[in-house]
């Protein structure tokens, strides 16, 4: 066996995460990063998103995606960061050594200072949604077709339906029509749609597309080729209202479902993970259970906005600096000596004071899980998301059981993540504080 | 060319009595309607070897699924393919019904099964802690086993094909006439020994074919192909299965294959582990007329659910990762029809080959090999094969030897399936190899277990394109995996 490469950072996925990251670590001091991506340039999703809006908040400009993604592809140049194209990581241990494979390369290792989990996430395939019928050729998720669309140059049909309202199947219902087909209904399970306000606004209402809420795919005909698609109502259950079934001819079905972080190599590495945003549960610095092996991006929690994954990896990309440097335990290792790295897990056990943040009552989960103050920046960003729409309703904090933050928003959606700004002086003025809750409430 | 015999479909039962021919100096083609071996019954079943106390005492069935498991073992190990003897279970539910299980045992012994017993509530229970709360007492059979039928089935046609047999694909049978000494033409007369009194044409969609003797495994079809030759008509009724598929995340929900009690309609809806480590549950009983039929139903699905439900409990449906349909080739007799036709000497059915069809294959192989062998006095070949190696696992290697691999063969080092880290080297492998998979989803399930999260997006991506052999490889190749971020 070769002897293992080493490198400071090693960061997993190339996409806005993995870029981000990259060069907060590079501005953090670090020398040695590694960016291991497994297609053939960095980018990630980014690349096949040609449609604009992206890059709203961080530049203050409409870019598409490939516009914003070479932003950061720039400055990785730029600082000369390392980066492998094709390359496969196949496995990270929890001592952070992370095997890579590529056709150039063959298999290899790499002992990691610090790891960024950066994987991104793929979207909920037409098996795992059990919709009965046939399975012909001509259904594909919506990232598929864009996929084929936008960068292979295919065109998957004529005539579309599209399963469910999340982002990506909303921007195809556009794309689609834009490219000379006719996409004929968008249906969603749901009551409310899993896409951005805006983006059904310019995608569907601009093209005169209906949304049918509270409606599926309940038949597919066709063997070879898709012929049609039933769609009914659904009950409060989800089950579907006999009577309700409306036939459509088509020849392309989009599914646009949900997304699911891609997590095998974090849970083969033994990281916790969260049943609810199926990505790693982290700490205030978005370190996972593993000290040293952070997560950002859409692998920790899928996003809506990519501006909000790149503030989120360079906070991931600084905190793995600090790890590195033995800086992220630094404020508790007045009494003694924290070893970094090799001290890490004693410190966050040692270290002061943990308060668990719990999402409850509308909120479905919170990134991050726990905050150690000690080691938080001046202001924090907690992220989180709802379960249902929300109409003129707060959002608050309690500290323990005092209120200590109650905003009122006209409309809070599943479809549109939702922050809250913690200060950590205000943290530090109570050092009993034990839970931090995060709720939705009617007044 | 005139064959000495053609068998017509490529799936389990096929394929078996392919190998079985290839043992011996005889010219054999197969042919199949679809574009690779495993396309029907065999691809969508539950992928058990079952122990044979189900079928009723001296029929076909039980002598040819007991026979048939007893073979697997040695069968695997020659073609190198999985095959766990997990054991199965059957779970009484209802403490009035619990007389029914030892009608089971007193079957199984009857029909020769080995190691069975009878458990307790508590024994069972103790054996697989995730059965129904309702559970009264279970039968168990040691014997019960677990295999992939695509791997089975491919490694039989492969294994056959390398001993000489020809395989013809796309090649659907549309009429079969005998053609009687007297009226062939001279140039077919001289193929024909002294004894032929003549030989079958088939018709196919794929040119003529003509063949001394004609074996009809044409599974769904076997009516069709039988009524053509036959006064006495025969009716093979399609009866769906639908089944879910789950995430090997739950894959050890059980380790031994749990069914219900028999009914009439069948083995009823099992939940097992699959040999590749997921859950299986199903399959659904639905008569129906149409022989490509395969779209699954709500109403099946939900019934699968609540069927396996009553003997299984944390059953986690929110982890299926496919739902599918098969068919079986049920005869209303529900017995094997092994043997040839009365009024069509030298076609011979192999027909109403539903479950146990697959535990029984390899002994449905050697008898029917065995009958043709004594029919046409056959000759065993001084140079078979009887193995096989089957697709590298590159998972299997050390990182060293990995490295050798990917030296040799960059293709090994590009990973193509992420979920499975199946890597380029070995879908050209599948591609290549003796009777090299055609379909994208061929190749994937040769190459290993399918995940759907996986073969989905790849099958829908590449499905549009016309699937040639070539342009299918480039198309997979050139996909590169990435979706959404």
């Amino acid at each position: 066996m070769s002897e293992y490469k080493a490198y400071d950072v090693v960061i997993v996925g190339g996409g806005p995460a993995g870029l981000a990251a990259a060069i907060a670590a590079r501005k953090a001091g670090i020398e040695k990063i590694l960016i291991l991506e497994r297609d053939k340039e960095l980018g990630g999703i980014l690349n096949q998103c040609i449609h604009n809006g992206f890059g709203l908040h961080t530049f203050k400009e409409e870019l598409t995606g490939p516009e914003y993604a070479w932003r950061f592809i720039e400055q990785v140049l730029a600082e000369k960061i390392e980066y492998k194209l094709n390359t496969m990581v196949m496995d990270i241990s929890e001592d952070r050594v992370v095997t890579a494979m590529s056709r150039e390369d063959g298999m290899y290792q790499i002992k990691a200072g610090s790891v960024i989990l950066a994987m991104g996430c793929r979207e909920r395939p037409r098996g795992a949604l059990n919709i009965p019928g046939y399975r012909p050729a001509g259904i594909f998720s919506a990232g598929t077709a864009q996929r084929l669309v936008n960068i292979e140059g295919y065109m998957p049909g004529r005539e579309v339906v599209i399963l469910g309202s999340g982002d990506i199947g909303l921007i195809m219902a556009r794309r689609m029509t834009l490219e000379g087909a006719k996409v004929k209904v968008v249906a969603e399970l749901m009551p409310y749609s899993g896409g951005l306000k805006r983006n059904i606004v310019q995608c569907l209402d601009d093209f005169g597309i209906p949304l049918k809420l509270s409606h599926t795919v309940v038949d597919i005909e066709g063997k070879e080729h898709l012929s049609a698609v039933t769609i009914a109502a659904v009950d409060n259950h989800g089950k579907p209202i006999p009577g309700t079934e409306e036939r459509y001819t088509c020849d392309t079905l989009l599914l646009s479902c949900g997304l699911i972080p891609e997590n095998e190599l974090s849970r083969k590495a033994g990281v916790q993970m969260s049943p609810v945003t199926n990505g790693p549960v982290v700490n205030e610095s978005l370190e996972t259970n593993i000290p040293g092996v952070f997560a950002c991006g859409n692998v920790l929690h899928v996003h809506d906005l990519v501006d909000y994954v790149s503030e989120e990896a360079a906070r991931a990309g600084a905190n793995a600096a600090k790890f590195v440097k033995d800086e992220l335990d630094i404020a508790n290792a007045s009494g003694g000596q924290v070893g970094g790295a090799a001290g890490a897990d004693v410190a966050s056990a040692a270290g002061g004071n943990e308060i668990q943040l719990v999402a409850t009552e509308g909120a479905r989960y919170t990134v991050p899980s726990t905050i150690n103050v000690s080691r938080m920046d001046d202001l924090l960003t907690v992220r989180f998301r709802v379960g249902a729409v929300y109409k003129n309703s707060y959002v608050s904090v309690y500290f323990d059981d005092e209120r200590v933050m109650h905003n009122k928003k006209r409309i809070i959606a599943p479809g549109e993540m939702e922050q809250v700004i913690l200060q950590k002086k205000k943290l530090e003025e109570r050092p009993d504080l034990k839970k931090i809750t995060v709720k939705i409430e009617a007044e | 060319m005139m064959y000495d015999v053609i068998i017509v479909g490529a799936g389990v039962t096929g394929s078996a009595i392919a190998r079985q021919l290839s043992r011996y100096d005889v010219n054999t083609c197969v042919l199949e309607k679809n574009e690779d071996v495993c396309e029907g019954t065999s691809k969508a079943n539950s992928a058990i070897i079952h122990a044979g106390f189900d079928a009723a005492e001296g029929s076909l069935m039980a002598k040819m699924n007991v026979r048939g498991n007893e073979m697997m073992d040695d069968l695997c190990r020659d073609l190198d393919i999985p095959f766990k003897r997990n054991g199965s279970m059957v779970v009484c539910i209802h403490k009035e019904e619990l007389p029914g299980l030892k009608v089971l045992y007193d079957r199984g012994i009857a029909n020769g099964v080995k190691d069975m017993q009878l458990l307790t509530r508590e024994e069972a229970l103790a054996l697989e802690p995730n059965l129904s709360d309702k559970v009264e007492g279970a039968l168990l059979a040691k014997t019960g086993g677990i295999i992939c039928p695509f791997k089975l089935t491919i490694a039989m046609a492969e294994n056959a094909n390398v001993n000489g047999v020809d395989f013809r694909f796309n090649t659907a049978v549309e009429a079969i006439t005998f053609v009687k000494r007297e009226d062939a033409p001279a140039g077919v007369l001289a193929q024909l020994t002294a004894e032929d009194n003549g030989y079958w044409k088939l018709r196919t969609s794929n040119g003529e074919y003509l063949t001394k003797y004609v074996v009809n495994a044409a599974g769904v079809y076997a009516d069709s192909l039988h009524n053509m030759v036959s006064a006495d008509k025969m009716k093979i009724i399609p009866r769906r299965g639908d089944y879910c598929l789950l995430d090997k995340e739950v894959g050890n929900l059980v380790s031994h294959t749990i069914f219900p009690q028999p009914t009439k309609l069948g083995k009823g809806v099992l939940v097992s582990p699959t040999i590749h480590g997921n859950l299986i549950v199903g399959p659904t009983a639905v008569d129906i007329d149409d022989k490509e039929g395969t779209n699954t139903t709500a109403d099946g699905i939900a019934d699968l659910i609540a069927k396996a439900n009553d003997h299984v409990k944390n059953l986690p449906m929110r982890k299926v990762i496919t739902s599918f349909a098969g068919l079986r080739a049920h005869e209303e007799h529900h017995e094997f029809i092994i043997g040839e036709v009365k009024d069509a000497p030298h076609f011979i059915d192999v027909a109403g080959i539903e479950s146990p069809g697959l535990s029984s294959s390899p002994a449905i192989g050697e008898m029917v090999g065995n009958m043709l062998r004594d029919r046409m006095n056959l000759k065993e070949k001084e140079s078979w094969i009887a193995t096989r190696k089957d697709i590298l696992n590159p998972q299997e290697l050390s990182i060293d030897e990995r490295n050798e691999l990917i030296k040799k063969n960059p293709a090994y080092g590009q990973i193509i399936c992420r979920c499975e880290s199946i890597s380029e080297g070995e879908i050209l492998d599948a591609i290549h190899r003796p009777l090299g998979a055609r379909p994208v989803w061929a190749a994937a399930r040769l190459a290993s277990a399918v995940r759907a999260s996986w073969k989905s997006s790849i099958e829908s991506s590449v499905s549009h394109m016309k699937k040639s052999r070539r342009q299918v490889a480039r198309a997979r190749l050139s996909w590169n995996g990435r979706r959404v971020a």
